[in-house]
C-alpha cells in the first residue's frame, strides 16, 4: 500500500483547440488502471473543459463531456476548479458538469466531486501532491 | 473595402484578439474561429476590449465552435453575428483579403 502516490493533473488548456485536453483525459484513463490516489486541477482556460451543454455535432469532433462524467468510476476522487478562473470568464460552479464518485468496495457515494476552489487551496493542493502532470 | 481578420486563440490564453483589434482598420470585419470564439462570450474578461472594438468593427463568431465550446446565444456579446461555414465563405468573399491572427 505504501507505493500509492497522490496524483494531480493540471489541466491549464481549452478543450477542442488543441490537443492538450484530449491527451490529459487519456492519460487518467490510462493511469487509472495503476491504483494510485488521483486529483484532478482545472485552471485558466481548463476551466472551460467541464462547462456543460457542448455539442461537437457540427464540427466533426468528439465530444468528451460525457467521458468527464464517467471519471469517479476510473478512481478519480476530486475535481478541483480554480475559483477566480471561473470568474475571468463570467462562469459559476452553475455551469459546470456534476461527476459522481462511488468506492465500490465500501459503498461510500459522493454526488459530485467538482469543487470550486480559492488560490491559497489551489497552491496547497498541488504542494501536498507528490506527483504533478502537467497539460 | 475592408480585410477580414480571422482570430483562433483563446484571449485568456494569447493576446491574437488584442492584437487583431489593436491594428485593424475600421470597417473591417473580425470573424473568431476555434479557440478564438471565447471572446465573443458575456461577463469575461474580454468582454470590455471586444465591445470597444465593435464600436467601428463588425464582430462575427463561427457557429460550429461555438456550439462545441457550449457557448449559447444568451452567452454572447451583444451585437456579435454568428455564421456557418456558408457565412465564413460569404466574409472571405466581401472582403479584399483574409489577415489570420494566430
Amino acid at each position: 500500500m505504501s507505493d500509492i502516490k497522490k496524483f494531480m493533473y493540471l489541466n491549464r488548456r481549452a478543450p477542442y483547440g488543441t490537443i492538450y485536453a484530449w491527451e490529459s483525459l487519456e492519460v487518467v484513463l490510462i493511469g487509472a488502471a495503476f491504483d494510485q490516489e488521483v486529483s484532478l486541477m482545472f485552471m485558466d482556460d481548463g476551466v472551460f473543459q467541464l462547462v456543460k451543454g457542448s455539442d461537437t455535432s457540427a464540427s466533426d469532433m468528439k465530444n468528451f463531456l460525457p467521458t468527464y462524467r464517467t471519471l469517479g468510476d476510473y478512481g478519480v476522487r476530486h475535481m478541483y476548479v480554480d475559483k477566480a478562473s471561473l470568474e475571468a470568464r463570467g462562469l459559476t460552479s452553475d455551469d459546470l458538469i456534476e461527476v459522481a464518485w462511488e468506492d465500490f468496495e465500501t459503498e461510500e457515494e459522493v454526488d459530485n466531486i467538482v469543487e470550486p476552489v480559492d488560490a491559497d487551496q489551489v497552491a496547497q493542493l498541488m504542494a501536498e501532491s507528490e506527483v504533478v502532470f502537467s497539460f | 473595402m475592408a480585410d477580414l481578420h480571422t482570430v483562433n486563440k483563446s484571449p485568456f490564453e494569447k493576446n491574437s484578439l488584442e492584437a487583431a483589434i489593436k491594428f485593424s482598420q475600421a470597417g473591417s470585419a473580425i470573424l473568431l474561429i476555434e479557440d478564438g470564439v471565447y471572446g465573443a462570450m458575456k461577463g469575461t474578461a474580454a468582454e470590455g476590449m471586444v465591445k470597444d472594438a465593435m464600436g467601428d468593427k463588425k464582430v462575427y463568431a463561427l457557429k460550429s465552435d461555438l456550439m462545441a465550446r457550449a457557448i449559447k446565444d444568451d452567452r454572447l456579446i451583444d451585437g456579435i453575428e454568428v455564421v456557418d461555414y456558408a457565412g465564413f465563405v460569404d466574409l472571405v468573399e466581401a472582403n479584399d483579403k483574409v489577415q489570420a491572427w494566430l
